[in-house]
């Protein structure tokens, strides 16, 4: 199977590649239109579909999407993690300027850990419940460092958890992950994906299992980390306002498909993608009346087998019938809208967005 | 080969992405897990293949007494004249002919076909009634184990690990003869029906631990969930709880055990009798055929051959449609 | 109001015995004595983090659990430890909304079993039959009642949750004990959840105990907040009391520490060192001190009662109440 391959030729929905940020060129990370499919006895599932962003050292990109949204499948395709048997990946994801997509299995693994880590949400599956929490750190770091002997290593995993914040962390070094409390787990989690100084960290819901106490605690040591290590960050999660606080920009899935992209400030002050707005709607505040009631997304999120055609989102949105038939045979493309950077695929011209928008934080109350 | 972590993510996501419109193309009464297994099953060739030959065995076992009509040969009757003077059939393969299919028995000349049909019929009967009646202790003992806990269940457990301690082949052996001989003294003569159920409680005993120690795993792996909880919240009774909302959920692995368990009770049935605390040679079986047969294995191979490839098939088709039944119900356990 | 409360909780206690082997080697003090009221109709909210008792205290009020002291009253009966036959009119006001909506519905059963289940087994044979009952119950939760012959696996999580609260209703209760009902869900989904029982508690007067670890969901959603912290009612009262007048430090933190989209980047926040300690150990005297920044030795001394401050509905568990001022004053006042 020749993953490399761009996607086969009478393709329906192959279109032009998305052009890719302004900042392409020094971007650590860049994604452009990638394409996961499954096959699975249901049918085809196309997880991702066309989708580009990049990512510099130093900056955070927030993912952010429903459950089959395809965002996670995106970070684990970045991380070669696919059964290539059963998997289509096209596209192109370059690493520190090293192409990943179809490059062969044993140079993937070389690059994750070393140049690329990742946290998962749930640290209890994702360190092995037999062995100590610094031996598994003190292993990951001597696969990349075969020179470094058995003190050397455990220096740097005592070094490592000391750094994450893991008080008394020689003694905690010979600890079983099932002795650590959740979030000294994800603590845990994190020292390992730094231990070989990658420049590419990717976060996976990483506080979604964690209290919101012990959330803030680790979005700050993301952080910090970054500030010191200038790592870039993606951070996947449902929840917008993790991202309003760590992430510089944001890429919003929908279906497997970008909807919309662009810096922090732009996505969530200024969002232009009517499933940008209905989520930032939805989402119970702490701040302005508490009595209104929330304004949800009709319907539900769609299956990826069965995407609705033209634009996936039409069957939940408000507007779709405002663009005439074209929502529901055209897939809208993701273009430049409004302010420098900041991209939407919507089939709404500017002007009616703006003007649906002001309607809608008029109706909803929720100008943020 | 186990789902990468790319297309486990992709497939949970299809499966909480459910689209809402889907089902309503299809019709407004939704298709049950049954029915879906159903649906696996029927496209798995293996299945498809295996079961008909179960249901061909079934219905042979069944319809004994019609073929035995249709055939005009019943499972005692002797035919001397058909041997020579040795006691062997004459002609070829065994005396297989127009009128006896697959030979003689040498020494006594009974038909093999006919015999080879009672034999089955005599089989199947034990080792499904065999089956049922461990199936039914074991899901009973098992259940209220597992639900109800405490002294009930260290109490049971208890009695499973003292069954699973004694040695099934040494008791099988000292008890059926003691049993046999209570009942029928020195010369008496042993009817069938009264071995048939030796035996079957013989299975009996010793067979219903491992459904009892499933059952009562699963029901404890379930007894937690919220959807029990919910029914106890509502002030659902013992009874409720067990075979209303409990037992619906372990058919899977009962169903699949109790496949499992009938071709184990064949051959089992076949050992014993054929070490002689089964089945008396007045009731036919296969344990009896096989083990009558194997001093004729040179002389004779026709004998060995037609009763050995029967019994081969039968466990064959039943291991085979246990485990593609398994697959079929829970698909996420094969691959 | 005047109305004598429905549910009356007085120092309800859990302890689970932790075992090695057959001996018991300590007390895990889950839920440590909690008195609330709740009024007919009045939604109250149990927030709290993971380990605060929360989800215990939810299924003791609907005696999944056994109580191991304290008292519950429902309707001015004592039910803290009724039998099964005692609790069974009972049940029927009293229900419950789980949290996973996967786990939740028997997957055996169809959606018009499942809704049907609490009548079946209480005997009630409605009017109209138990199919028109079922129906009318799947409407009012918004899904078409034609689905009643559909099995759980063909619905979303967010139709399932709906599925689950058809059922808690079927029986007419007066008070729902809701735990985390919406966690389980996507954003968009959990606003068709959140709506859907804010109406039907309108409509139908109900009153809920409503567990959740989402402040910001509990603020749109009770009337009434309770802040628990290691088995304990840290913080009690009316909605706007917690959220723009909270006294304990701890409801402050955890006020602080959610993350808003109306925020942007590093907001100032009470940063709280540490983990929740152990229940099975739990800290002298004030719960919280270990990570509370005002703690002085009283704190470990003596345990501070839940006690109203102002002659208002207001109650803090605090030695050091915070007695007015904004949060961000007190951020930089921690930060100092």
């Amino acid at each position: 199977m020749d993953s490399s391959e761009p996607s086969p030729s009478g393709d329906p929905d192959d279109r032009p590649a998305v052009p890719a940020q302004r900042s392409d060129q020094d971007a650590y990370l860049r994604v452009s239109d990638l394409r996961v499919r499954f096959d699975t006895e249901d049918g085809v599932v196309r997880a991702v579909d066309g989708v580009s962003f990049a990512v510099e050292r130093g900056r955070t990109l927030g993912i952010v999407g429903e459950s089959g949204s395809g965002k996670s499948v995106t970070s684990l395709a970045i991380l070669g993690l696919h059964d290539p048997k059963r998997t289509t990946i096209s596209g192109e994801i370059s690493v520190g300027g090293r192409q990943v997509v179809g490059l062969a299995d044993e140079e993937v693994r070389r690059l994750r850990g070393r140049d690329m880590a990742m946290i998962f949400q749930d640290p209890l599956s994702a360190l092995h419940p037999y062995y100590t929490v610094g031996r598994q750190i003190a292993e990951a770091y001597r696969v990349h460092h075969p020179k470094a002997n058995r003190r050397e290593a455990r220096q740097r995993a005592v070094d490592m958890l000391d750094r994450v914040g893991i008080p008394q962390p020689a003694r905690r070094f010979d600890q079983y992950p099932h002795e650590f409390s959740g979030g000294m787990r994800q603590r845990a989690m994190i020292a390992m994906s730094l231990v070989n100084d990658p420049a590419l960290l990717i976060a996976d819901e990483p506080t979604t299992a964690l209290d919101v106490t012990v959330q803030a605690q680790i979005l700050d040591l993301l952080a910090d980390l970054q500030a010191e290590f200038h790592s870039a960050i993606i951070l996947i999660t449902h929840d917008l306002g993790v991202v309003g606080q760590v992430a510089d920009d944001v890429l919003v899935m929908y279906g497997g498909r970008a909807v919309e992209r662009g810096s922090v400030e732009q996505v969530l002050r200024a969002p232009q993608h009517p499933y940008t707005w209905g989520l930032l709607s939805s989402v119970p505040s702490l701040h302005g009346d508490a009595d209104a009631d929330l304004v949800p997304i009709p319907g539900n999120p769609p299956s990826l087998i069965n995407l609705p055609p033209g634009c996936a989102f039409h069957p939940r949105c408000r507007y779709a019938d405002r663009a005439g038939s074209r929502s529901r045979t055209e897939v809208p493309e993701l273009r430049a809208a409004g302010a420098d950077g900041h991209l939407v695929a919507c089939h709404l011209s500017a002007e009616e967005r703006a003007a649906f928008y002001a309607e809608d934080v008029a109706r909803v109350g929720v100008a943020v | 080969m186990s789902l990468s972590p790319v297309e486990g993510v992709a497939l949970a996501e299809i499966e909480s992405g459910t689209d809402p419109s889907g089902p309503a193309v299809k019709g407004v009464v939704g298709r049950s897990p049954g029915q879906l297994a159903w649906l696996r099953l029927r496209r798995d060739r293996t299945a498809m293949v295996s079961g008909v030959l179960l249901i061909f065995f079934l219905l042979l076992g069944l319809a004994a007494p019609l073929i035995e009509m249709a055939y005009g040969i019943g499972p005692r009757e002797q035919f001397q004249n058909m041997l020579d003077g040795f006691g062997m059939p004459l002609g070829y393969a065994g005396g297989v002919s127009g009128e006896h299919w697959f030979g003689l028995e040498p020494g006594l000349g009974r038909d093999i076909f006919i015999r080879l049909i009672y034999g089955l019929r005599t089989s199947l009967f034990i080792a499904f009634a065999a089956a049922l009646i461990t199936a039914t202790i074991g899901i009973v003992l098992g259940a209220l184990a597992g639900y109800l806990g405490g002294w009930l269940d260290a109490v049971i457990n208890w009695i499973t690990d003292l069954t699973l301690a004694m040695p099934f082949l040494i008791i099988a052996l000292a008890l059926t003869p003691t049993i046999t001989l209570r009942f029928y003294g020195e010369r008496g003569q042993v009817s069938s029906a009264f071995g048939v159920g030796v035996l079957i409680a013989v299975f009996a005993i010793f067979g219903w631990t491992s459904t009892a120690r499933l059952v009562r795993g699963q029901v404890i792996a379930l007894r937690e969930r919220e959807f029990v909880e919910a029914a106890r919240a509502s002030g659902a009774g013992l009874g409720h709880m067990l075979f209303r909302q409990l037992l619906p959920n372990i058919w899977a692995p009962i169903l699949v055990s109790f496949s499992l368990a009938v071709p184990q009770f064949i051959t089992s049935e076949a050992a014993l009798s054929f070490i002689g605390v089964g089945l008396s040679d007045e009731t036919p079986s296969f344990g009896r055929m096989i083990y009558r047969s194997l001093d004729f294995l040179q002389t004779d191979p026709a004998y060995v051959f037609f009763p050995g490839i029967t019994i081969f098939a039968l466990v064959f088709a039943f291991n085979l449609f246990g485990d593609a039944l398994r697959d079929a119900l829970d698909p996420k356990s094969s691959r | 109001m005047t109305d004598e409360p429905l549910l009356r909780v007085r120092g309800l206690s859990k302890h689970f015995p932790v075992r090695q082997g057959l001996r018991a080697t300590g007390l895990v003090r889950a839920v440590d004595g909690l008195d609330f009221d709740v009024r007919p109709g009045e939604t109250l909210g149990l927030v709290g983090e993971s380990g605060c008792g929360k989800t215990t205290t939810g299924r003791m009020l609907v005696r999944l659990l056994e109580p191991t002291s304290g008292s519950i009253e429902f309707d001015g009966r004592d039910i803290t430890h009724a039998g099964r036959r005692e609790l069974r009119p009972l049940r029927q006001e009293l229900q419950i909304i789980f949290q996973d909506p996967y786990a939740s519905l028997n997957p055996r059963h169809t959606v018009g079993r499942i809704v049907a289940m609490p009548l079946q087994v209480n005997g009630i044979k409605p009017p109209g039959g138990i199919k028109a009952r079922v129906q009318e119950l799947l409407e009012l939760v918004g899904l078409n009642p034609e689905h009643y012959n559909r099995y759980p696996h063909e619905f979303s999580g967010g139709q399932r949750q709906r599925i689950g609260i058809a059922r808690a209703l079927a029986l007419r209760p007066k008070l729902i004990v809701a735990d985390e009902p919406v966690s389980a869900l996507d954003v968009s989904i959990q606003a068709q959840v959140v709506n859907l029982l804010r109406d039907l508690q309108r409509e139908l007067g109900l009153a809920f105990v409503f567990i959740a670890h989402d402040l910001a969901v509990v603020r749109h959603f009770c009337q009434r907040v309770a802040v628990m912290y290691l088995g304990r009612i840290v913080e009690i009262g009316d909605r706007a009391d917690i959220y723009e007048r909270p006294q304990h430090p701890y409801t402050r933190a955890l006020l602080s520490a959610i993350p808003d989209v109306t925020q942007l980047g590093p907001a100032g926040r009470i940063r709280l060192t540490g983990d929740v300690p152990t229940p099975l150990d739990p800290p002298s005297g004030c719960r919280f001190r270990t990570r509370c920044w005002k703690a002085q030795d009283i704190c470990a001394a003596e345990e501070p009662a839940l006690i109203p401050r102002d002659g208002g509905n207001q109650a803090t568990a605090c030695h050091f109440p915070e007695v007015a001022g904004s949060i961000t004053q007190v951020v930089e006042e921690v930060s100092s």
